[in-house]
C-alpha cells in the first residue's frame, strides 16, 4: 500500500472520530430542550395602534405610579396565563387595562368557546391596586372560586378563571 | 415559565414546554456513523499491515452493526425517552477497542504471549453478551428504583463480590494482584460487577442518611465537620478499600470504591468538607499500604523512575516493569497525529499490551489528536450520566446516575493517568476499549441503567388532571 493512500486514510480516520465528536455535542446542543418562546405580537400587529391609543388614554395617575420605577413594594409586575390554549402567555403589566375576550381588540384574545367577546377587564385603581371586573359575561370570571358580582381587587397568587383560561398576576 | 418582553416591540410572547422529543431517529443515525467508524479503522488496519482489505471486515461490521442494531431496537422499545447519545458512545468505544485488539492480534511478537491471536474474537464474544446484559437490563428493569429496596442486600453482595478472590481456590493471582477468579476456563474481574452494585448500595443509603450527614454538623475553620458517629460510613468504606489495597493489592479497585462513595456523599450532602476528608483519607490510605506493601512498592517505583526500572529489568538485576517506559515511548513516538492504524510498535509493551496498556495503541498510532477524541468520547458518557442525574426527579435516581457515571469517570482517569505516567499504574481496564470480559460486560450493564434513569427522567410527565374549578366557567348557556 502507498505511502500516500495510509497518510490519506491516517489523515481520514482522525478527522472522521473528530466529526463524530463534533455531531455528538451537537446532539447535546439540540438536546436542551425545555422552552420555547413563540412571539405572539407579530401577528397581531395591525391591532397595535388601537392598542397604543388606548393606553395613552390611560388616566395620568395611573402612568404617573407606573413611571415611578417599580411603583408599590411587592406590586405584581405580570400577568401571566397559567391554563387554557394560551399558557405562558405573559403581558407586562405597566398601568395599562387589560382587556380579556373573544373579541379581536382585546389585549387577551381569548380563543374559548366559554368566553364572552368582551369578557372582563383589569385595571390599577389609584393606589395601584390591580383590580378585575367581569363586563358582563355570559359564564361569569372566577377569583378564587367565587364568581364576580363587583370590581374586585386581586389578591397575590389568586387566580382569575375565565372559561379554560386561567392567569394569575405575578411579580 | 417567566418572561419579560420588550413592550415597545411586542407586548406578549408564549413560552410553552417543549414536549421532550424521543431522539430516537438521531440514535439510530449516530449508531451507524459510530459502527462505519471502527469498520474503516478495520480495513484501514488490514491496508497498512498486508495490503489487502482484511477477508473479516463484513463479518466484523456485520457482527458489531448487529448488536448495535439489537441494542437500538430495544432501547426504542423499552426505554423511548433515553438519552440518544449513550449507546453510540458506548458501541463505538466498543468497536474501536474490537480493532486495536485485533490489530495487536496481528502481531506475530504477540502471538506466544497471548491466545495466539484470538483475542479479537473473543473480545466479540463479551461484547455480544454485554449486549445481552443490556438488553436484559432494558427489560427486567422497568423502573430504577426497584433497585432501592436491595440497598443492603447489594451491600452484602458487593463485599461477596470484592472478597470472592480471596477464596482460596478459586481466587487467581495474576501478575501480583488478586483480583481474578476462575471459573471453568473463564476467569472473571468481580470488582467490575461490584461497581454496579455498590452505587446502588451507596445510592440507596445515602439517600435515607443525606440529612443527618449533611445537617448535622460543626462548622469549623470553614469546613463543617460532621459529628463522630456519622463518620461511621465513611471509615467503614475506607477499612473495606484500603483491606482491598492489603489483601488484593489492586490500588485501581480501591481507590474507584473509596472515590466513587465520597463522589456520591458529597453530592448527597453539599459538603465541601467530605471531598477534603476522602482526599486526606485516600493519601493517607496509600502512603500507609505503599510502606509495607511491595506490590504497591513496585508500581511507585515504577510510576517515579520508570526508565530506571526498564533498564534494571533489561539487565535482569531487579526492575519489575519495561511496561511503563514501553507506554510512554509509545504515546511519544505517535505524537500530534499517530502513525496510522497498524503502523505503529506497541505490541513491544508485550504483556498486557491489549489490555491495561490499549490506551498507548491508540496513543502510538492515533497520535494525540486522537487520543484526545477518545478521552472526549468518555467524557461525553460521563457528561450524560450527570445530565441524566441531573434530569431525574427522585433522589434515588440522581444518586445513582452520579455513582455510575463517578465510578466511571473515576476508571477512565485512574487507567489513563497510569498509562500515561500521571499517577502509579493500576491494574485496571480501559472501559469498553481494552480486552477482557467482565470489564466490557459490566460496563454495558452500566449503560443499560444509566439508560433506564434517563428513560424516567426524560420521559415527558403525564397531562395534569382538569381542576374541578373548571367546571363552573365551562357551563354552555342557551
Amino acid at each position: 500500500m502507498s505511502e500516500l493512500t495510509l497518510t490519506v486514510m491516517r489523515l481520514g480516520f482522525l478527522a472522521v472520530l473528530w466529526l463524530f465528536v463534533i455531531v455528538a455535542v451537537q446532539v447535546i446542543r439540540s438536546d436542551l430542550f425545555g422552552t420555547r418562546v413563540t412571539q405572539r405580537g407579530a401577528r397581531r400587529e395591525a391591532a397595535r395602534p388601537q392598542q397604543a391609543a388606548r393606553q395613552n388614554q390611560a388616566p395620568p395617575q395611573q402612568r404617573q405610579q407606573s413611571g415611578g420605577g417599580r411603583g408599590r413594594r411587592g406590586a405584581p409586575t405580570k400577568l401571566v396565563v397559567t391554563e387554557g390554549t394560551l399558557t405562558g402567555t405573559t403581558v407586562a403589566l405597566q398601568g395599562q387595562t387589560i382587556t380579556l375576550g373573544r373579541a379581536h381588540d382585546s389585549t387577551i384574545v381569548l380563543d374559548d368557546d366559554y368566553a364572552s367577546s368582551r369578557h372582563a377587564r383589569i385595571y390599577p385603581d389609584q393606589n395601584g391596586q390591580w383590580i378585575v371586573e367581569d363586563l358582563g359575561s355570559t359564564n361569569g370570571t372566577y377569583l378564587d372560586r367565587s364568581r364576580l358580582t363587583t370590581p374586585t381587587p386581586i389578591g397575590p397568587g389568586s387566580p382569575i378563571r375565565i372559561g379554560k383560561t386561567v392567569i394569575e398576576l405575578r411579580k | 415559565m417567566s418572561s419579560t418582553t420588550n413592550p415597545s416591540t411586542h407586548h406578549t410572547s408564549t413560552i410553552g414546554a417543549i414536549g421532550a422529543p424521543s431522539r430516537r431517529n438521531t440514535e439510530l443515525a449516530l449508531l451507524v456513523f459510530a459502527v462505519l467508524i471502527p469498520v474503516f479503522a478495520y480495513a484501514n488496519v488490514g491496508l497498512a499491515i498486508n495490503d489487502e482489505v482484511p477477508a473479516g471486515l463484513l463479518s466484523y461490521g456485520l457482527g458489531l452493526g448487529l448488536l448495535a442494531g439489537v441494542g437500538h431496537v430495544v432501547v426504542r422499545k423499552f426505554a423511548p425517552y433515553s438519552d440518544p447519545l449513550l449507546l453510540p458512545l458506548a458501541t463505538l468505544l466498543n468497536g474501536l477497542g474490537l480493532v486495536a485488539i485485533w490489530r495487536l492480534d496481528q502481531s506475530e511478537l504477540l502471538q506466544d504471549i497471548q491466545q495466539a491471536g484470538t483475542a479479537a474474537p473473543r473480545q466479540l464474544m463479551y461484547t455480544a453478551l454485554g449486549i445481552a446484559l443490556f438488553v436484559a437490563v432494558m427489560i427486567f428493569l422497568k423502573d430504577h428504583r426497584v433497585l432501592q429496596r436491595y440497598t443492603y442486600i447489594s451491600m452484602l453482595g458487593a463485599l461477596f463480590l470484592l472478597l470472592l478472590p480471596l477464596v482460596p481456590g478459586l481466587g487467581k493471582n495474576i501478575y501480583g494482584a488478586k483480583i481474578w477468579i476462575q471459573v471453568g476456563s473463564f476467569s472473571i474481574q468481580p470488582g467490575e460487577f461490584a461497581k454496579i452494585v455498590l452505587a446502588i448500595f451507596f445510592a440507596g443509603y445515602l439517600m435515607v442518611k443525606r440529612d443527618a450527614l449533611a445537617l448535622a454538623s460543626r462548622r469549623f475553620m470553614g469546613l463543617y465537620l460532621p459529628r463522630g458517629r456519622d463518620l461511621g460510613p465513611i471509615l467503614v468504606v475506607w477499612m473495606v478499600s484500603i483491606l482491598i489495597l492489603v489483601f488484593e493489592t489492586d490500588l485501581g479497585t480501591s481507590l474507584l470504591f473509596f472515590g466513587m462513595f465520597v463522589i456520591m456523599l458529597y453530592v448527597a450532602t453539599e459538603r465541601t468538607s467530605w471531598i477534603v476528608f476522602g482526599l486526606l483519607m485516600s493519601a493517607v490510605g496509600a502512603v500507609g499500604v505503599a510502606s509495607f506493601e511491595p506490590h504497591i512498592q513496585q508500581r511507585v517505583d515504577a510510576w517515579l523512575d520508570p526508565m530506571k526500572e526498564y533498564t534494571l529489568s533489561r539487565a535482569g538485576v531487579g526492575g519489575h516493569s519495561e511496561q511503563a517506559m514501553q507506554a510512554l515511548w509509545a504515546f511519544g513516538s505517535g505524537g500530534t497525529l499517530g502513525t496510522g492504524w497498524g503502523q505503529g510498535h506497541s505490541e513491544l509493551i508485550r504483556f498486557a499490551a491489549n489490555s491495561d496498556f490499549i490506551l498507548a495503541t491508540f496513543g502510538e498510532e492515533l497520535g494525540l489528536a486522537g487520543l484526545m477524541a477518545l478521552l472526549l468520547l468518555y467524557a461525553l458518557i460521563v457528561e450524560r450520566g450527570v445530565r441524566t442525574a441531573l434530569a431525574a426527579r427522585d433522589p434515588f435516581g440522581k444518586l445513582l446516575a452520579i455513582g455510575l457515571s463517578g465510578a466511571f469517570a473515576l476508571q477512565v482517569f485512574v487507567v489513563a493517568g497510569g498509562v500515561m505516567g500521571l499517577i502509579p499504574l493500576t491494574g485496571m481496564t480501559m472501559p469498553f476499549l481494552a480486552y477482557g470480559g467482565s470489564s466490557v460486560i459490566a460496563n454495558w450493564a452500566l449503560i443499560g441503567i444509566l439508560l433506564r434513569i434517563s428513560d424516567t427522567a426524560r420521559r415527558p410527565a403525564p397531562a395534569a388532571p382538569a381542576s374541578p374549578d373548571a367546571e363552573m366557567t365551562q357551563v354552555v348557556r342557551p
